[in-house]
């Protein structure tokens, strides 16, 4: 514990933990991390309490890594919390930022997910059509839940963010850039980047850091990843995968191209375009060839799941609603 | 005045076909309903889903998307485009709880005066008996509805 050191937290909300495990891919630079911060929230590694936070003075933690989406109350609660008690507030990860995989939820409201779950799942055994309450009381007082909202919100939808490191989990080079930038900007050695700003990222597409070979793309018949080994070298688009490569921001080096796998497109929206999903729609029913209107449209329907595929990280904060509240 | 749902319709008219179709309706003086406000764009193949769906946000309870026929483009192939998009977005409005036919594609060439205002004709009829649509508005503060529902548990002794 030492009063020169900057503050650090890091909280989870609606996520599944990656985010946490990613800032700790950064390695030996963790010991970086350290000589520089002092952790005072971190609830996946550290023993503090929301009554801790919460009685911190406003602008108290210098810097926080928030991951996950909100879907609860208590995810809300949290996020204002933090950023009163924060003075650079990071939407850290896709859930963050966009939403995420939670956010594939919003297809659906509360009630009929908890009714899927509790209710229509073969698997489950509720004769009395039980629900979990949010309320409940023992012998040693009342125990409260979280309440569940109808819409998934990233970040930016609950509170004001001050910067957006997306990815799912980001990349630890991209994470190790970003602790650089800041670290230095609160020693006073460099500029902050202007509020708003996605960093942790690289100009342009993850086409542009594919390094598979792209040709015109002319798709007969679009596949899914199970139905073929695709060719190590082409363009996985041209092979009649769904990728979401022209879709989606560089930062993460094209992995999951380079081992085969269609990009997901984690890393969302590249600069100036305000729905990846649309975009990328756009995309996949252009590259279709067929002689004909009818043929066209039979192949570009054959695209299952097209919210799912197109909108996999980011269906809260694009375009796309839910018609009935 | 009757108080029977008005839709508020958008349709986005290629310059070269259906953009002169409608104008055709017009000055041939056909009647049709006065609910769709028409965008001209240059080609049906421009029109992004982008645009579908911020017209959708901005309140519109239907879009109507027309171009030239196949073959006709003045572009060549941009309606073909269009073709290929609009099934895939169908199939995604669908699966967002939206109505079949919210969306419509229709080919209407510059001769067509009469097609253009039997397709609006029906169109309006369409989506007046499928109701308002309501996109945009569940964005609302549930953390207030919750205070709201809080206070009134408080207000009543159980």
């Amino acid at each position: 514990m030492s009063a020169d050191k900057f503050k650090f937290a890091m909280y989870w909300a609606g996520s599944c933990g990656g985010c946490e495990i990613a800032l700790l891919e950064i390695k030996e630079k963790i010991v970086e991390v350290d000589a520089n911060y002092e952790v005072v929230f971190w609830p996946a590694a550290t023993d503090f309490k929301y009554k801790d936070l919460e009685g911190y003075d406003d602008g108290y933690i210098d810097v926080c890594l928030f991951n996950g989406c909100i879907r609860n109350s208590e995810n809300e609660h949290i996020a204002k919390v933090l950023r009163d008690k924060s003075k650079v507030l990071v939407a850290f990860g896709a859930c963050a930022v966009m939403g995420g995989i939670p956010g594939l939820a919003n297809v659906a409201d509360a009630a009929e997910i908890k009714k899927l779950v509790y209710i229509d799942q073969p698997s489950i055994d509720n004769p009395d059509g039980t629900y979990p309450q949010e309320h409940f009381t023992v012998p040693e007082g009342e125990l409260e839940l979280p309440h569940m909202y109808d819409t998934v919100k990233t970040l930016d939808q609950t509170v004001d963010v001050d910067y957006y490191v997306p990815g799912c989990a980001p990349e630890a080079h991209q994470i190790a850039a970003v602790l650089d930038v800041v670290t230095a900007a609160l020693k006073g050695e460099g500029p902050l980047p202007p509020k708003g700003a996605t960093v942790g990222v690289n100009p342009k597409t993850c086409c542009d850091e594919c390094e598979r070979v792209k040709e015109e793309k002319k798709v007969h018949e679009f596949k899914r990843i199970w139905e073929f080994l695709p060719d190590a070298e082409k363009c996985l688009l041209e092979q009649g995968l769904v990728c979401m490569g022209p879709a989606t921001h560089a930062g993460c080096g094209a992995r999951c191209t380079s081992v085969g796998m269609p990009c997901r497109g984690c890393y969302g929206a590249p600069d100036g375009v305000i729905d990846q999903g649309a975009k990328m729609l756009s995309t996949v029913a252009s590259i279709v060839d067929a002689p004909t209107p009818e043929e066209i449209a039979e192949i570009a329907a054959t695209v299952p799941d097209p919210v799912g595929t197109f909108y996999r990280f980011g269906l809260p904060s694009s375009l796309l609603r839910r018609a009935k509240v | 005045m009757s108080d029977q749902f008005e839709p508020r319709l958008i349709g986005f008219l290629c310059r070269w076909c259906s953009y002169n179709g409608a104008d055709l309706a017009g000055t041939s003086r056909m009647k049709y309903p006065p609910n769709m406000v028409p965008i001209k764009t240059n080609c049906s193949g421009r029109i992004d889903p982008v645009h579908v769906l911020k017209a959708f946000q901005e309140g519109a309870d239907g879009v109507l998307i027309a171009g030239c026929h196949p073959g006709d483009c003045h572009y060549i192939n941009g309606n073909y485009r269009t073709a290929g998009r609009y099934p895939l977005m169908e199939k995604m409005l669908e699966q967002m709880g939206l109505e079949h036919g919210r969306v419509r594609l229709e080919w209407v060439s510059a001769a067509e005066g009469e097609k253009f205002q039997r397709v609006v004709t029906e169109f309006t009829a369409e989506i007046r008996a499928l109701g308002p649509l309501g996109w945009g508005k569940q964005f609302h503060d549930e953390s207030a509805d919750l205070a709201v529902d809080e206070a009134a548990k408080e207000a009543v002794p159980a």
